[in-house]
Parts: C-alpha cells; sequence; structure tokens
C-alpha cells in the first residue's frame, strides 16, 4: 500500500478522434491534461459543443479514448469504472418505473434485494424532497422532480466520484438555483469527486473548488482558476459578493476569446 | 460508426404497423370501448342505422333484381349459420371446426410472434448481425410466403402442424420487423444511464430494451393475429381434414354462397374477440404511459 491516495481522476494527454460520416477524422478533444482530487468539486466550461461532454464519456468508460491514458481511482479505464456516477443532461429516468422502482434500480443491478433496494430508495426519495411521490411515473413530475430523481436514482450508489453533464440546463432558472443547492447540500460530507460540465459560468464558478475552461473544438484545457469561496455556499448569496464577481471576471476572460472563435466559425457555417 | 444505411433498409417494414396508443387504437377500440360520452350514443345511432341500411339494402335487392344464387343474402347467410351451430357442418359440429382453427391460428401467433421478438430485438442490437443478414431476410419477405401452405402441406401432412407453420410465417415476418425497429430506436442515454447503473447485458435487455420496444412490438401484435387467422384458414384451404378453411372451402365446391359468407362471419367474430383481448393486454403493458386526447378518429 502506498501512502499517496491517487487522485480521483488523472488524465493524461487524452485524445479523442470520431470518423465523420465524409470519412475524415474529427477531433473532439486534442491532449486533455485533467487532473482532480478526492472530494474535490470541479467544473469544466467551454464554448458550446466543444467536447465537454465527450471528456466525461472518456472517464467513465462509455467511450473509449483513441490515444492518452484516463485513470479513475489510480485504475485505468477500461471499461465502467467502479463507483462512477452519471447525471445526464437529458432524462435518463425511465418512463415504465415509477420513482421508487427508478431509484432502486442501480441497486437491482448490483443484485442487493428487492426489499432492501426499495427501502434504501424511499430513504433517498425522502433526501431529495420527494416523498410522497414514490407511485408517480416521471411523466407525472415536473421537470425539476425528475431531475430529483436522477439524482437520487445516481446517489443511491453512493458514488466517489459523480459526473454532471449539464444536469439543470432545461430547467427554468428558479428551478435550477434550487438543484444547484441541493446538490451541494447532498454533495458535502460524502467526500465524492465532482465533475460538473456546464456553459454557464456562474454555476460553474458557485458550485466548483476549481473550474477548467476548454478551448473550441478540438477542446484542450486553456486555463484553470481556483475559486476559494468559502463553504458551505448559497448560491443564490454568494454570486453577489465581490469575491464571486472579481472571479466571473477571471473566467470569462479566459474563455471570451474562446467563444469568440466559436461564434465566427457558426457564422462561417451559416454564410 | 455504426452500418445505419445498411441496417436502414431493413426496416421495411412487412405491416406498417407503427405504435398506436391503446387508447386509441383506432376503429376497433372505438367499436369496443365506446366513447363514455353522450355523443356516443347519437354515433352507436348512425352506426346501427348504416348496418340497417346496407343489410336491409342487401336483402331487399337479392330478393328483386340480383340472383341470390350468386351472391346470397343476409337471411340465408344467418339460416346457414344457425344450421351449422344447431344441426352441425358436413365435417361435424361447427365448434370442433372452430377449435381446431383457433388451436392452429393460437399457436402459429404465439410461435411466431416469440421467434419475431427474440429474432427482431437481437438483430437490432447487434448491427454486424443485421447487416449480414439484411438480404436475407428481405429475400425471405418479398417470397409470397403464402404459398408456402402448399409446400407445408407436402410436408407436414394434413394435420394441424401444416396449418400452424404457415400461420408462423406469416406472424414472424409482421413481428420481427417492429421488434427490429423498437430495439434500433432505444434512448442511448437511457442505455448509458443503466450502464452506468451496473446493468449486466441481460439488465440490459430486460429492463430497459424490451420495455422500449414494447409499444412497437404491441403494436404489431395486432396485425400478427389476423395473419395467424389467414395463415390458419389458407393452409385448411389447400389440405385439411378440418376446420374453418375447410367449410368455406366445401362451400365453394357445393356452390354455397351462404357457406362461405357464414365462414367469413364467424372468422370475423373470432377477429375482433382477439382484438379486444389484445387490446387488454396491451393496455395493461402500457399502464405507466400518459393518457392522450386524441380522438379515436385519429387512429383508423
Amino acid at each position: 500500500m502506498t501512502q499517496i491516495t491517487p487522485p480521483a481522476i488523472s488524465m493524461r494527454a487524452a485524445t479523442k478522434k470520431f470518423a465523420t460520416p465524409g470519412g475524415s477524422a474529427f477531433t473532439a478533444l486534442l491532449d486533455v491534461d485533467l487532473e482532480v482530487a478526492r472530494g474535490e468539486f470541479v467544473s469544466i466550461v467551454g464554448p458550446t459543443g466543444c467536447g465537454k461532454s465527450t471528456a466525461l464519456s472518456l472517464i467513465s468508460g462509455l467511450e473509449p479514448a483513441t490515444s492518452g491514458t484516463t485513470e479513475v481511482n489510480g485504475k485505468a479505464v477500461t471499461g465502467i469504472p467502479e463507483g462512477v456516477g452519471y447525471m445526464f443532461q437529458t432524462d435518463a429516468v425511465l418512463p415504465w418505473k415509477n420513482v421508487l422502482d427508478n431509484v432502486a434500480i442501480g441497486l437491482r443491478y448490483r443484485k442487493v434485494d428487492r426489499d432492501e433496494a426499495r427501502q434504501r430508495a424511499r430513504q433517498w426519495i425522502d433526501r431529495v424532497g420527494l416523498t410522497g411521490f414514490e407511485d408517480r411515473y416521471p411523466h407525472q413530475l415536473s421537470g425539476g422532480m425528475r431531475k430529483r430523481v436522477a439524482m437520487a436514482q445516481t446517489l443511491i450508489t453512493e458514488p466517489s466520484l459523480l459526473l454532471l453533464d449539464e444536469p439543470f440546463g432545461a430547467l427554468d432558472v428558479q428551478t435550477r438555483e434550487l438543484m444547484q443547492d441541493e446538490l451541494l447540500r447532498l454533495w458535502s460530507g460524502t467526500g465524492a469527486a465532482v465533475v460538473f460540465v456546464t456553459h454557464d459560468l456562474t454555476e460553474a464558478i458557485s458550485l466548483a473548488d476549481r473550474v477548467f475552461v476548454m478551448t473550441a473544438g478540438p477542446a484542450t484545457i486553456r486555463d484553470v482558476v481556483t475559486i476559494d469561496l468559502p463553504r458551505p455556499r448559497k448560491v443564490e448569496e454568494i454570486r453577489l459578493t465581490p469575491a464571486f464577481t472579481t472571479l466571473y471576471r477571471r473566467v470569462w476572460d479566459s474563455l471570451r476569446e474562446e467563444v469568440e472563435i466559436t461564434r465566427a466559425r457558426g457564422a462561417v457555417r451559416v454564410a | 460508426m455504426l452500418p445505419e444505411t445498411s441496417t436502414a433498409t431493413l426496416t421495411t417494414t412487412a405491416t406498417g404497423a407503427t405504435p398506436t396508443h391503446p387508447r386509441r387504437s383506432g376503429f376497433l377500440g372505438a367499436l369496443i370501448h365506446g366513447r363514455g360520452s353522450r355523443s356516443s350514443l347519437f354515433v352507436n345511432a348512425v352506426r346501427a342505422a348504416l348496418v340497417f341500411l346496407w343489410l336491409g339494402s342487401w336483402e331487399l335487392t337479392a330478393r328483386t333484381i340480383i340472383d341470390p344464387f350468386f351472391y346470397s343474402m343476409p337471411s340465408q347467410i344467418w339460416a346457414k349459420l344457425v344450421t351449422w351451430f344447431t344441426v352441425g357442418t358436413s365435417q361435424g359440429t361447427i365448434w370442433v371446426n372452430i377449435s381446431i382453427t383457433l388451436q392452429e391460428a393460437v399457436l402459429g401467433f404465439f410461435i411466431g410472434s416469440l421467434a419475431g421478438i427474440v429474432l427482431g430485438i437481437l438483430l437490432g442490437r447487434s448491427p454486424f448481425f443485421a447487416d449480414v443478414l439484411a438480404p436475407f431476410i428481405k429475400g425471405a419477405n418479398a417470397i409470397p410466403r403464402i404459398v408456402l401452405a402448399s409446400l407445408f402441406v407436402i410436408w407436414f401432412g394434413l394435420g394441424m402442424s401444416s396449418k400452424v407453420a404457415t400461420a408462423v410465417v406469416l406472424v414472424f415476418f409482421a413481428v420481427f420487423f417492429n421488434a427490429f425497429q423498437g430495439a434500433r430506436e432505444v434512448d442511448k442515454v437511457l442505455v448509458d444511464n443503466a450502464r452506468i447503473l451496473g446493468a449486466s447485458r441481460w439488465d440490459l435487455m430486460r429492463t430497459i430494451i424490451l420495455p422500449s420496444a414494447t409499444s412497437w412490438i404491441l403494436a404489431s401484435l395486432h396485425v400478427a393475429f389476423g395473419f395467424a387467422l389467414i395463415g390458419a384458414i389458407v393452409g385448411e384451404f389447400t389440405g385439411a381434414d378440418k376446420g374453418l378453411g375447410l367449410l368455406i372451402n366445401h362451400s365453394q365446391g357445393n356452390f354455397d354462397a351462404a357457406g362461405i359468407y357464414a365462414g367469413m362471419v364467424i372468422t370475423t367474430v373470432i377477429a375482433l374477440v382477439a382484438e379486444y383481448l389484445l387490446t387488454k393486454v396491451e393496455l395493461r403493458l402500457t399502464a405507466w404511459r400518459p393518457p392522450t386526447t386524441t380522438s379515436t378518429a385519429a387512429g383508423l
């Protein structure tokens, strides 16, 4: 046993290329180096469509890297690593299962027996504030409530590494802020490392310990900004502080150029 | 990366059955469930009037202008049905004949759908095999499969098995193409999410892919039972010692138009009852779906 525990994520020169329908290769990620410590909350921001999500699919093992290495908790990623949770941008709750069985499903996959799985699911449903909705089907819930189900479904497996891909992007502003606070509340004390992908700077800064800024595609890490705001945080209050504004300016200065590149490309495509 | 173009060509469906919501499962659904509103009374009254007009004009013209020997008429058909159910048919009691045809159709339906579902889902989830088998399946689908009934009589004899085989080949393709399409259209996010949550390959099949494909499969089962009945009856037509198809065939041989119609009426009733039962099963399996407010006419 080594004294130093390996980091939650360690990416070295990770590159991902896709074959385009035309037959040429499209590079989504290029030489990405990324290290996330255990228990650390990291946000990744970047221009729209730059390859942020691709980084998550490499870490989660859903897609293999073209070259470079990715390690999760010190082990090279070959399949889906142990202890990874992933919240997707779009709804991933099963429409044909009610809330209780949706939350319990991860435990059922892990061969926990039905009664115990349901009992633990009830605790998580309580923790995300959905008590009384156990028997509802997803189509009977609001967008915010479905996100709570997804959150409970992911967190019940007690991941040591939580990957979130713009999980609140589709929600209205008030619900989004509420869910951000909920996320911080549920995360605090778990010791889980979090990678939160978003294109919303305010969201990125108010949640994270460090913000990674990515370049316009092919994406690589352009800048890393440490967010030394005190915890516990209240997202709607922290963004009014002068320290927050300074950090926001710092991150935006870094991102602006990349956003402009993306916009220029978009303009060329439109024209 | 997936051979989208080549596998997509496999999806030329044999039946054109697409998932419909069970609560608006078309004309039949409306007939069976009614609408439960005040307007339903009016709708049903108009329907009854149409049936009365149709049968009445047929009866009237058959008694005056047209020759009932060729075209028969409702009263003769009714008399034939009464004879079949009280006295019996040339091939024994009507119940024996119905039960034989029904057994063939139900057996063919179950074997054919099961094979269609299993193979459809497996091929739907493995682009490589779908790609390899695509031309063969399209070829097999292009064969006028009803002709196989003749071959099956030679292979399996005059008993039930040759009719079951005919029903199976008809049902299989109807279900296969829908199961295939349903398995291909599973939301990728649902699959990824389940994999992250620790689902094994079998878990994925059972909890994600099969439920996702269910509405596609159920839509095809409605058509499939009709095909099973056709398979059984055509099989009996080709060569049998009992069954509704044989009764119809005998009526044809005796220039007994009323007998042909009577056979059709009984077959239709069987098909409607089966449709009713299938709708019940469908509603139960898809209870999780949001209710829609689409009018029944949309399901026509």
